[in-house]
């Protein structure tokens, strides 16, 4: 069998990671900043810092332009509907970094209308400890969100039929710091007038498999 | 700090307006039937027609205190600098008084927030909806017997899925 000598500047590699490794350094975040943490992020993207560097500093304030969401802030009860529907507008493939104490836990606004740690309610793929993280913890959880990218993606959408996907993301039985508090027991009930009040998260009605339109044909 | 021609004008027209000093503030304390006919005559006659806030106190666990709410009206005229303070108590189980937003529109969202914070009901307002909490929400959370953490509400939310959108 011949052996075929490449010139230098070609490389092989799978598509799979081709693919990944173009999605890894094209990021556009969304930055979904309710507090402190998003003047952390504003000078993330800065000269500074220069998110530029790691390929991530297209902030776009339009959901259907993004794939990173980077939730930056404590997020109350009333903007919980909010995030979700920005995170339902989004593209797959899509990611979501929770920056800060208060995105991830809910801080140290433990009351009535804080959600305690936005990972109860959509899911999060990187958490980023710290009141307000600094800008390079900020960078730091890129590079690994970066990385996590290259490991996980498929160039044709495999980890989307993932049937793990369809499970909450964190399933709460009960309030670790308030165990005496009712978490699901209707008191504040959704189902009671879902249009009027809630008017989008009824969950979708099951389809086919999704298919991307050129399945790759093999020869 | 009120003149004195003010505070007898009001003596004159509301006999059972207690009026109180403190620190040079005045502060008048009528029943609840009264206080529009009272707010009318601040804004109408005595020129007190800048309505500056209208608040509330939840009096539960507070020594000798012997009604529930106190809601209170702060009043000014900007011409002559005076202020003033209009008190009145309020009792379980339906808090009410006569809105006064026929007086201040501005009074609409301020009554909004007393009624979404410590549901006292606002008799004729014309539009009595949560300001600041979601429309579902049933608690009214700056009354003392309600939890610093709620009741589950903010764990009770819908949850969306990697599968979905």
């Amino acid at each position: 069998m011949a052996q075929v000598d490449l010139p230098d500047n070609v490389v092989i590699t799978k598509l799979d990671e081709l693919v990944s490794w173009c999605r890894k350094y094209s990021l556009w975040p969304m930055p979904f900043a309710t507090a402190c943490c998003g003047i952390e992020l504003m000078a993330t993207g800065a000269s500074r810092h220069d998110l530029a560097r790691f390929g991530a500093e297209v902030f776009r304030f339009s959901p259907r332009q993004c794939d990173l969401m980077i939730v930056a802030g404590r997020v109350v009860m009333k903007m919980m509907p909010v995030l979700q529907r920005i995170w339902l507008q989004m593209h797959e493939p899509k990611w979501c970094i929770s920056m800060g104490a208060c995105a991830s836990t809910g801080g140290v606004f433990d009351t009535y209308a804080v959600v305690q740690g936005i990972d109860r309610f959509i899911p999060v793929d990187m958490y980023v400890p710290g009141c307000p993280p600094r800008p390079e913890q900020l960078i730091q959880a890129i590079i690994d969100l970066q990385e996590k990218i290259q490991r996980t993606g498929t160039a044709w959408g495999k980890e989307l039929h993932d049937p793990r996907r369809s499970r909450p993301p964190r399933l709460l039985l009960s309030d670790p710091n308030h165990p005496e508090l009712p978490v699901s027991a209707g008191r504040f009930p959704m189902e009671r007038q879902p249009e009027a009040s809630w008017p989008m998260l009824s969950p979708p009605p099951p389809e086919e498999p999704r298919r991307l339109n050129s399945e790759p044909k093999i020869i | 700090m009120a003149e004195e021609s003010t505070l007898q004008g009001i003596r004159e027209r509301f006999p059972s307006a207690e009026i109180s000093e403190f620190r040079g503030q005045h502060r008048i304390r009528i029943e609840p039937a009264a206080v529009h006919d009272l707010l009318e005559f601040l804004k109408e006659e005595l020129g007190l027609g800048l309505l500056v806030d209208i608040t509330c106190v939840d009096y539960l666990y507070y020594p000798n205190a012997k009604d529930r709410f106190g809601l209170v009206y702060l009043l000014a005229n900007p011409e002559t600098n005076e202020r003033i303070t209009v008190r009145t108590f309020l009792n379980e189980p339906e808090p009410a008084v006569p809105t006064a937003t026929d007086l201040w529109e501005g009074a609409n969202w301020l009554e909004r927030e007393v009624w979404d914070m410590f549901g006292i009901r606002f008799a004729g307002h014309p539009d009595l909806r949560r300001i600041l909490l979601p429309e579902a929400f049933e608690a009214h959370p700056l009354r003392k017997d309600y939890p610093l953490q709620g009741l589950g509400e903010r764990h009770n939310q819908p949850i969306v899925t990697r599968d979905m959108g």
